[in-house]
């Protein structure tokens, strides 16, 4: 991995990351983290696990930079309903603690779980309906 | 250029287009949400060439090998004749050989089919009487050079197909079945992976024949199976199980019975408790879930908080349709 890593002169965010491997390795341990947080597990409560799961690997391959076709409008959206249900600030830094989490067992390097963060901090106000 | 057949119609794939483009561009609908690969939405089956891998990027194993894969990610290499997921293909003649009372509630029936037909032990079929009124089953039986096909029928209150089946399906009478359907099944490869499964009622077929698929394929990890029920007259082939047990080393069988009984021979509670309070971690294991939909989408949610990855986890909940006459 790192012979190719050189040969490219700036990798990506989602590339140091390691791609879509990490984000397979990082979507079970994130969202059985979620699903065990009393505070936020009820928005994520959902009978088919399995989109569940796709959502949140949408969720991270964004996060890590990856390829995505996500806008502000679409996470509107897609978030409304739950701001309805009660969805606000607290809710979404648990969620943001749980990503560090995930990134920091996954021995990611701090200054990349920052940069992670700060991709999904973005997304924060379209989150909340703000 | 590719071309996409779809039904009766075919459309040419323009270069760089993928299978989604070409079909909403001929305006076929087809359900499909972030268009990367991800959502699922837009899941399609290949009834002829193998898509391209990359369209079949995380996808369930099961899903793969049937060809399954996600149209807006797709730019096929080859000719396909596509398929949504739930559009009916062929449609198969069978006829009824046997018929066994397993217990008040449960009968064993075997059909015989003519023409040659896909499957996997653990998935579905839609039964369909003459007069049209059809159900789905599971297949508990590997493919056999017999072309017979296996099933377990619970006898439901005022269930109109289980009850024609268990009082009024006379041998010889025809049935005609669809193709089969369901991503619960075996694989093979990774055959040092311990495997759980758990049942309640004629959940027992779909794992009665993975079970049987695993051994065949010489599966050497550990399986545990754990089949439940409230009463004895959901739980039957417990001989065969434990003659099963006896035979092969790496397999494990445990009945289960939750309601109230005087029984000692088997574990008094309910299966999936039993089964997951039995074991640590099910981080690296394999997990078949199948019976009633309330046992299935809990036991899925603990087996994955205990470790074990989504993409591990089969499941068929079965789904009592409601009879209203």
């Amino acid at each position: 991995m790192s012979d190719s890593q050189e040969a490219t002169p700036n990798p990506t965010l989602y590339e140091q990351l390691g791609g879509e491997a990490a984000v397979n390795a990082a979507v079970d341990i994130f969202y059985r983290k979620v699903l065990a947080d009393h505070r936020i597990n009820r928005f994520f409560d959902n009978s088919d696990m399995e989109k569940q799961a796709a959502k949140q690997k949408a969720f991270l391959t964004m996060a890590f930079g990856g390829p995505n076709n996500y806008n502000g409008q679409d996470m509107r959206n897609a978030h409304a309903r739950l701001v309805k249900m009660g969805l606000n600030a607290s809710h979404f830094d648990a969620v943001m603690e749980h990503l560090g989490a995930t990134l920091a067992e996954l021995n990611v390097p701090q200054e990349l779980i920052a940069q992670a963060a700060a991709i999904a901090e973005s997304t924060r106000n379209d989150v909340l309906g703000k | 250029m590719r071309r996409i057949t779809i039904g009766e119609s075919t459309f040419s794939c323009q270069p760089d287009e993928t299978v989604l483009e070409t079909l909403l561009r001929e305006n076929v609908k087809v359900p499909n949400g972030c268009r990367q690969g991800l959502c699922q939405a837009c899941l399609m089956r290949s009834l002829d060439n193998s898509p391209p891998v990359s369209a079949q990027n995380g996808l369930k194993d099961t899903l793969q090998a049937q060809k399954y894969f996600l149209s807006c990610i797709c730019r096929p290499e080859q000719d396909m004749t596509v398929a949504l997921p739930n559009q009916q293909g062929a449609s198969i003649e069978a006829s009824v050989i046997d018929k066994q009372q397993l217990t008040p509630d449960i009968i064993r029936l075997i059909l015989a089919y003519k023409t040659p037909f896909n499957f996997f032990a653990g998935q579905f079929v839609n039964l369909k009487r003459p007069d049209g009124l059809t159900r789905s089953y599971s297949i508990a039986n590997i493919p056999h050079h017999e072309n017979i096909l296996e099933f377990h029928i619970r006898r439901l209150p005022n269930g109109q197909f289980s009850s024609w089946v268990h009082d009024e399906l006379e041998l010889g009478a025809q049935l005609t079945l669809s193709e089969a359907q369901g991503s619960c099944h075996y694989l093979p490869g990774r055959a040092e992976q311990p495997l759980i499964l758990i049942g309640t009622g004629s959940g027992l077929a779909p794992l009665y024949g993975i079970i049987a698929d695993a051994l065949a394929q010489e599966h050497s990890g550990p399986i545990h199976l754990f089949h439940g029920s409230r009463d004895l007259n959901g739980l039957y082939f417990v001989d065969e199980m434990r003659e099963l047990a006896d035979k092969f080393d790496n397999f494990h069988y445990t009945s289960c019975l939750s309601g109230d009984s005087a029984e000692s021979d088997h574990v008094r509670g309910r299966a999936h408790d039993i089964a997951l309070s039995s074991i640590e971690s099910l981080n690296g294991w394999r997990v078949f879930l199948c019976g009633h939909p309330e046992m299935v989408s809990q036991s899925k949610k603990m087996a994955f908080m205990k470790g074990a990855s989504m993409s591990d986890i089969y499941v068929d909940a079965f789904h009592v349709i409601q009879e209203n006459k």
